[in-house]
């Protein structure tokens, strides 16, 4: 089971904004590169992409949470 | 009323800055934190603290209430904004008054007035102040177009006057180019509008930001001369002066002038700042906005004028009269400020959160470092990059900008990257030690000048 990880400390998004759909939803296939969120980082916005294959099966973070650098977000099924 | 216990309702560089001005005073200072900055400076050097809420500004340092009874519940018979989060929020404002608590600012009203660019724009016009001139109204034929730009006054700005978002704005330099864009801007209007009616505004080319920094109590106001704040990227300010070097003793007593006018028509208490664009070639200067509150470059005019403008936002919210008259605030010297960021210049200025390790600082007659920052301490991410600004004051502005040079060489922070390189490499810059610099003047130089690793 892959997982992707904060690359940076800052506060989570999943949605571009607050008016559209989130990027990826559990259940959703991610394909390496896909963005799966936003971190916001002293007020600049960081993507955050999968780097490798699979189906969310999870999201480990809440919408607008804090999250530290390394922070697993999303857990993948192969 | 004197002020005694008073709450700081901010975070970083600015709230350390408040808790010392406070103490200065013989005031008691309590600080108020999020749970991501309870190792923060002012948390350490405030009598006390108290936790307002999670890191997010949203549930902290924006959430109104929560700070007013937080202040209520410590205390404090006095709330200080600092800049930015509720400074200049009228409804805050308002709330902490009615709590029995003294704001430390202008009234709310004067807050909603000055916050709205209309009001703003149109409370300037009443006191005699320059604005970007403009045409009245909407202008439906070229004709008409034609003759507005007569009283405006070229080169003008063409833009929808059903529009927004800067889209479709064209400059022209005379009549017949005028006569030449206007039906073009008319049929764009109609087509992404549904109406072809059109505004012009003088295009103020290679505008200078310069600000006059005013004090009142509301009767009575005075200037602390101007600031020079062009050097911008991303319409932040980096780099910041007193005084413009690009106007002449005349064209400064002018400025300031109508800037005290300003300020007393609208019976002005406390800090403010008000902004203008100066056209170098002209000599003419137009009033923007107005921001009311005390400014993170406020550092640079302190150093010329030897006035601790914190501290007299405070003497002035307790009720005294201004202590200073105009004819006791005097020039002298040179001051220049740069932003220290926690960011990375020679990576497109990524924000660089990190543990900050040794301080280097080298300690000189007219050096001052108004700092967030200690050996050790972990810069929280959810807040903006600011850690400190470093300031320095000459007998000229040659002799500051030296200085600067010396105070950059000797800056250390050991642990994460900063925008020191960027203030070393302007520093260096032939234009902008001659002062020959603008609005529009950063971002191009970035393009053509950049950072690498050091």
């Amino acid at each position: 089971m892959a997982e992707i990880k904060s690359p940076i400390p800052g506060t989570f998004y999943r949605r571009p904004s607050p008016e559209e759909q989130p990027f990826k939803s559990e259940g959703d296939k991610v394909e390496v590169g896909d963005v799966i969120g936003l971190v916001e980082v002293m007020k600049s916005f960081i993507e955050v992409k999968a780097e490798s294959a699979g189906t969310v099966k999870a999201f480990k973070v809440e919408n607008e949470e804090p999250v530290s650098a390394g922070a697993v977000l999303v857990e993948l099924d192969d | 009323m004197p002020i005694k216990r008073l709450f700081v309702a901010n975070r970083g560089e600015i709230a350390v800055r408040i808790v010392k001005a406070a103490h200065a005073l013989g005031v008691e200072a309590v600080q108020a934190y999020s749970e991501a900055d309870a190792e923060m400076l002012a948390v350490r050097l405030a009598d006390d603290a108290v936790c307002v809420g999670p890191p997010q500004a949203a549930k902290s340092y924006l959430a109104g209430k929560k700070l007013i009874e937080a202040a209520k519940e410590a205390g404090c018979d006095a709330v200080h904004p600092g800049y930015g989060f509720l400074a200049e929020n009228a409804g805050f404002a308002e709330g902490v008054e009615q709590a029995g608590l003294t704001f430390i600012g202008p009234s709310a009203d004067t807050i909603r007035k000055m916050g709205d660019k209309a009001a703003a724009r149109a409370a300037a016009q009443e006191a005699g102040v320059p604005v970007v001139p403009g045409s009245e109204g909407r202008l439906a034929s070229t004709e008409a177009a034609v003759e507005a730009a007569k009283e405006v006054g070229y080169p003008v700005m063409i833009k929808a006057a059903a529009g927004g978002g800067g889209r479709g704005i064209r400059v022209a330099q005379d009549e017949a180019e005028l006569r030449r864009l206007a039906p073009q801007a008319q049929s764009e209007a109609s087509a992404a509008f549904g109406d072809g009616g059109l505004y012009l505004e003088r295009a103020i080319v290679a505008a200078r930001h310069i600000e006059v920094q005013i004090l009142g109590d509301g009767k009575r106001a005075v200037h602390c001369y101007e600031r020079e704040c062009s050097l911008q990227r991303r319409r932040q300010k980096v780099w910041e002066e007193a005084p413009a070097s690009c106007l002449d003793s005349a064209t400064r007593e002018e400025l300031c002038a109508s800037a005290v006018a300003l300020a007393e028509s609208v019976s002005y208490r406390g800090a403010g700042t008000l902004e203008y664009l100066f056209d170098e070639k002209k000599k003419e200067f137009f009033f923007i906005e107005m921001n009311t509150r005390i400014q993170v470059e406020h550092p640079v005019t302190e150093m010329v004028t030897g006035i601790d403008l914190v501290a007299e936002m405070i003497r002035v919210a307790g009720g005294e009269p201004l202590s200073l008259k105009q004819e006791d605030i005097e020039l002298s010297g040179h001051a220049i400020e740069v932003r220290i960021n926690a960011e990375d210049p020679a990576n497109g200025f990524m924000p660089f959160p990190g543990v900050i390790g040794k301080i280097g600082l080298p300690e000189f007659d007219g050096l001052r470092f108004d700092a967030m920052i200690y050996e050790g301490y972990a810069i929280p991410p959810f807040y903006d990059s600011l850690l400190g600004k470093l300031i320095v004051h000459g007998k000229d502005r040659d002799d500051a900008i030296e200085k600067l040079r010396r105070a950059l060489d000797g800056l250390s922070i050991e642990g994460i990257k900063s925008t020191s390189p960027l203030h070393k490499a302007l520093a260096k810059d032939a234009d902008v030690r001659a002062g020959k610099f603008h609005t529009q003047f950063l971002e191009p130089w970035l393009e053509a000048n950049p950072l690498t690793a050091e």
